[in-house]
């Protein structure tokens, strides 16, 4: 589609011999050829560029924004970068919603909320492959349903459960209904399927029990996979946004995605754009840096997970 | 309302450790104070071994399992059923009294004017949301799957969108598109168009909603896709080339019939998240729904919006939970498993 038929040689020497080192004139001198070049530009940087802008405009936009006084807001002749710099939108919003506050109950709720889940990832994973027991497959058949089932056909009933539970207003409450894990299970019961039988066999010989097999043998061995559950998790319950809406109504113990909501709802005027903006900007950078960081793990996670 | 299950999902780790420990110990005893035993009492020794065994297991299980099942139960499977009971009630939520009307919400969800209002708006939602995502990210996917210098970092930026707070991701287009302020009225002046006044009007909310998810998607699509493509044999390419088949008709000829499944998996797994994943855009760039109320964004609004109409929503949520379900019976019927799972 965005390739055109002339560029057909531009890959052939790479294609044909990917490792070798050795390059031979010819393949060299085609390879820069200037209709080589033309080729990858338009064919291959000129959409990336393309893709990249749409991606990360929009981003740069709101970063930029946040630092802007109201008036480069409202301008009609905005520019890319503020010109009189400013965190004053960043004092605002703290004004208008508990800001620390809401942020320590994101980072509790996000920390907390994701180390029950993925221990209890990992321990029912860890049952479902090795302790033997009759009906176990009917088992993991019902996590695999649960796995299908969406929060926003849970939220009723699960609000009048935390409600009656004097769960309203509260952080536990916020946690509690998102603990049990089919996604993070589902996802190390795969894993631990594939492990070598024999990582086991000297334990056992030991006389290892299933917690230290597990702790000592089953976890050391599969971080990467731990990690990426983990990771996955971490970003959902960050970004969670559905569950903390229904179930807080008081601005000391909202979430940061719920906070932004109530900001939104005060802030009417086209110019505290910036201030929304610098809102945005506490949401979206901590992830980004997380992404940006450890991305190799949470794509793994996010494109494997068939079914969320 | 009913508490109950919910009540014993406190962790019962202590509890079953101890159990564990005293029904090992007596196992050994047994075992050591047997003397030559014939067959009979052979036979019988071991099946108390294995129903010991299976004792002793069933407790680790519950010790390792148990906490996640329960959660799952009481808050998953619990829900799902409870759903199923107040979608046969006219209640409004908070009411001490509610009035059973059998199957009266659902027929008003299939057939009255709101009810398919709600499915049209689904219907164009996802329509557009899975159409707009998975063609940009199979042209991105495309032009990443060439050998260039750089593509390893331009996958990771067009992925990240996807693992952005809807919230912060919603609030960002609000700002681009106000149609005074917004920088898609700038970039659109460039052209001479003028910008749409998107808020107004209930048809350009839904093209906006849209937008924002396919901005937000695509990446996970592409990413896919380019994994797909990655595992395209490339001496099928070759061999076309020497045949001097063009790019072109080396993707519709070879690659895009390679890639059938990919096709068939990221549209059935987008067709589920377009209907589930989109509550927070939608909630954040239109509060009141006005044209965007979607299936999942219509459960929030009867409940807990201004309606209140907590029997009807459930019974939305049962014909959402259901839709799912039959969606990813298709999926689990006619998709090869080991294209996905390696």
């Amino acid at each position: 589609m965005t390739q055109r038929p002339t560029s057909t040689p531009a890959q052939n020497p790479g294609l044909i011999a990917p490792k070798s080192r050795v390059r031979h004139r010819g393949e060299l001198a085609r390879a820069f050829s200037r209709q080589n070049l033309v080729d990858t530009l338009l064919t291959g940087y000129l959409p990336i560029l393309i893709a990249l802008m749409v991606i990360v405009l929009p981003l740069a936009w709101m970063i930029s924004s946040s630092f802007k006084p109201p008036h480069e807001i409202i301008t009609l002749n905005p520019t890319l970068l503020p010109q009189e710099p400013t965190t004053e939108n960043y004092a605002a919003v703290a004004d208008r919603v508990p800001l620390l506050t809401v942020l320590g109950n994101s980072i509790y709720v996000t920390v907390i909320g994701s180390s029950i889940k993925v221990l209890l990832a990992i321990t029912t994973a860890y049952a479902l492959v090795f302790i033997r027991v009759p009906g176990a497959n009917l088992i993991f058949l019902g996590i695999l349903v649960a796995l299908m089932v969406p929060p926003e056909v849970s939220m009723l009933p699960n609000y009048l459960t935390i409600t009656s539970l004097g769960g309203y207003n509260t952080l536990w409450g916020i946690i509690l209904p998102g603990l049990g894990t089919a996604f993070g299970t589902f996802l190390l019961r795969q894993h631990f399927k594939a492990l070598p039988k024999e990582l086991f066999e000297a334990a056992e010989l030991d006389g290892a029990g299933h917690l230290r097999k597990l702790f000592q043998i089953a976890v050391p061995v599969s971080m990467p996979a731990i990690a990426t559950v983990a990771l996955v998790t971490v970003v959902n319950e960050w970004n969670n946004f559905l569950w903390p809406l229904i179930i807080v109504d008081r601005a000391e113990k909202m979430t940061l995605p719920v906070g932004l909501n109530l900001l939104q709802s005060v802030e009417q005027l086209t110019s505290s754009y910036g201030i929304l903006m610098a809102g945005a900007v506490m949401v979206i950078v901590p992830m980004l840096v997380i992404f940006a960081m450890l991305q190799r793990y949470i794509v793994a996670g996010l494109t494997q997970g068939a079914v969320k | 309302m009913r508490p109950q299950s919910t009540r014993s999902a406190p962790n019962p780790r202590g509890g079953c450790a101890i159990a564990v420990g005293t029904e090992h110990a007596p196992a050994r005893g047994n075992d050591a104070g047997s003397p030559a035993p014939d067959q009979a009492q052979l036979e019988a020794a071991r099946k108390r071994a294995h129903r010991r065994k299976l004792s002793k297991n069933w407790s680790l299980f519950i010790l390792f399992a148990g906490p996640n099942i329960l959660l799952i139960l009481a808050f998953i499977y619990y829900p799902l059923f409870s759903n199923m009971y107040y979608s046969t009630l006219d209640w409004r939520l908070g009411a001490r009294t509610a009035t059973p009307v059998g199957l009266d919400n659902y027929i008003t969800f299939f057939t009255s004017p709101s009810g398919q209002e709600v499915w049209r708006v689904t219907g164009i939602f996802t329509l557009g949301a899975v159409a707009g995502s998975m063609i940009l990210g199979l042209l991105i996917a495309l032009v990443l799957n060439k050998r260039i210098p750089g593509r390893t970092a331009a996958r990771t930026a067009v992925f990240s969108p996807y693992v952005l707070s809807g919230v912060g991701v919603a609030l960002v287009w609000d700002f681009i598109f106000d149609p005074n302020r917004g920088a898609l009225m700038h970039l659109l002046a460039v052209f001479g168009i003028e910008s749409p006044s998107w808020k107004l009007d209930a048809d350009w909310n839904l093209v906006m909603v849209i937008i924002v998810y396919v901005w937000k998607n695509l990446g996970y699509c592409a990413v896919v896709f380019l994994a797909g493509l990655q595992s395209v044999p490339r001496d099928l390419i070759e061999a076309a080339m020497i045949d001097k088949a063009g790019a072109v008709r080396r993707f519709f000829s070879i690659v895009l019939p390679l890639l059938t499944p990919t096709v068939f998996f990221l549209l059935v797994t987008n067709i589920i998240f377009s209907m589930t994943n989109a509550f927070d855009i939608l909630r954040t760039m239109t509060p009141t729904g006005h044209g965007t109320n979607t299936i999942i964004f219509e459960i929030y609004l009867q409940s807990f919006g201004q309606y209140q109409r907590a029997g009807y929503s459930a019974a939305i949520a049962v014909v959402l939970f259901f839709t799912l379900f039959l969606i990813t019976a298709v999926q689990l019927r006619y998709v090869e498993r080991k294209v996905h799972y390696q």
